[in-house]
């Protein structure tokens, strides 16, 4: 169960007309280390790891989603105004040959998304592992992103996603280090 | 304290194709170092929290394009 606000986490400003943008940022969207990879991952992953991290696991899984939304609100609002011509300039023409300007759930190179993108072990010392692991990519190809684009506004909200990355790894590492740590240590308080 | 951008300098081959790039560089942000984060770390004020994405100066390290002139961070 959900409770949906009608808003984004973060607000989404595109300040340049650049449909190409729009082709790289879907790499964010329907991607191997993309938002929705991400949000599956956690969300499915969430029922079998131990009581401790599941809470953990299930916030970062429905924040996934909200970051989502702003990917989605990035790629339709550079290419919602764009002409065909403009999105074939754009390296987007196939894409509108099937599409038309409807987003797809497929990375930068036009593959289609898969469920193989992640796993679910069941182990949950690497399930955990994969979950660093896929926030550090997906920080990374946030880095690209913005490396790819001058569009200050853009960079301003892959800047912000970025930095989710960096928490949602650092909580990831704890949950591990949770799981790690000696259950028959006595404690004396 | 840590760098949040390592550099390193490649072999560059007298035969390559391309202007060789001399420095390449990397990123290493906080959470690599952090380990279990300790009680009582100090926080960002609420509206600059949200703004940075994350209520902790510990683990705010922004991005900048090291291919721009003066991204690089050492």
């Amino acid at each position: 169960m959900w409770i949906y606000e009608k808003k984004l986490q973060y607000p989404v400003r595109v300040s340049k007309c650049d449909p190409m943008m729009a082709r790289y940022l879907i790499e964010q969207y329907g991607g191997a280390d993309g938002e929705l990879a991400a949000a599956l991952r956690y969300l499915n992953q969430r029922y079998t790891l131990p009581e401790k991290v599941i809470a953990i696991v299930n916030d970062i899984g429905t924040e996934e989603l909200a970051h989502l939304e702003m990917i989605a609100t990035m790629i339709y609002k550079l290419t919602k105004d764009a002409t065909p011509d403009q999105l074939i300039e754009a390296g987007l023409g196939a894409h509108y040959a099937n599409h038309d300007k409807a987003l797809f759930f497929h990375n930068a190179a036009g593959a289609p998304f898969t469920a193989t993108y992640f796993q679910a072990k069941g182990d949950p010392i690497a399930d955990l592992y994969e979950d660093v692991a896929a926030e550090e990519k997906a920080r990374a190809t946030y880095q690209w992103l913005i490396n790819m684009t001058d569009d200050v506004d853009l960079i301003d909200s892959l800047t912000f996603l970025r930095e989710r990355e960096i928490v949602h790894s650092q909580r990831f590492r704890e949950a591990a280090e949770m799981l790690k740590a000696d259950q028959q240590t006595k404690k004396i308080f | 304290m840590y760098t949040t951008r390592k550099s390193y300098t490649p072999f560059v081959g007298p035969f390559d194709p391309c202007p060789p790039v001399r420095v390449k560089t990397y990123e290493t942000p906080p959470q690599l170092y952090m380990g279990f984060q300790p009680c009582g770390l100090p926080q960002f004020q609420p509206k600059e929290a949200l703004r940075h994405g994350t209520l902790w100066p510990a683990l705010f390290a922004p991005y900048t394009n090291p291919y721009e002139q003066g991204g690089n961070r050492e």
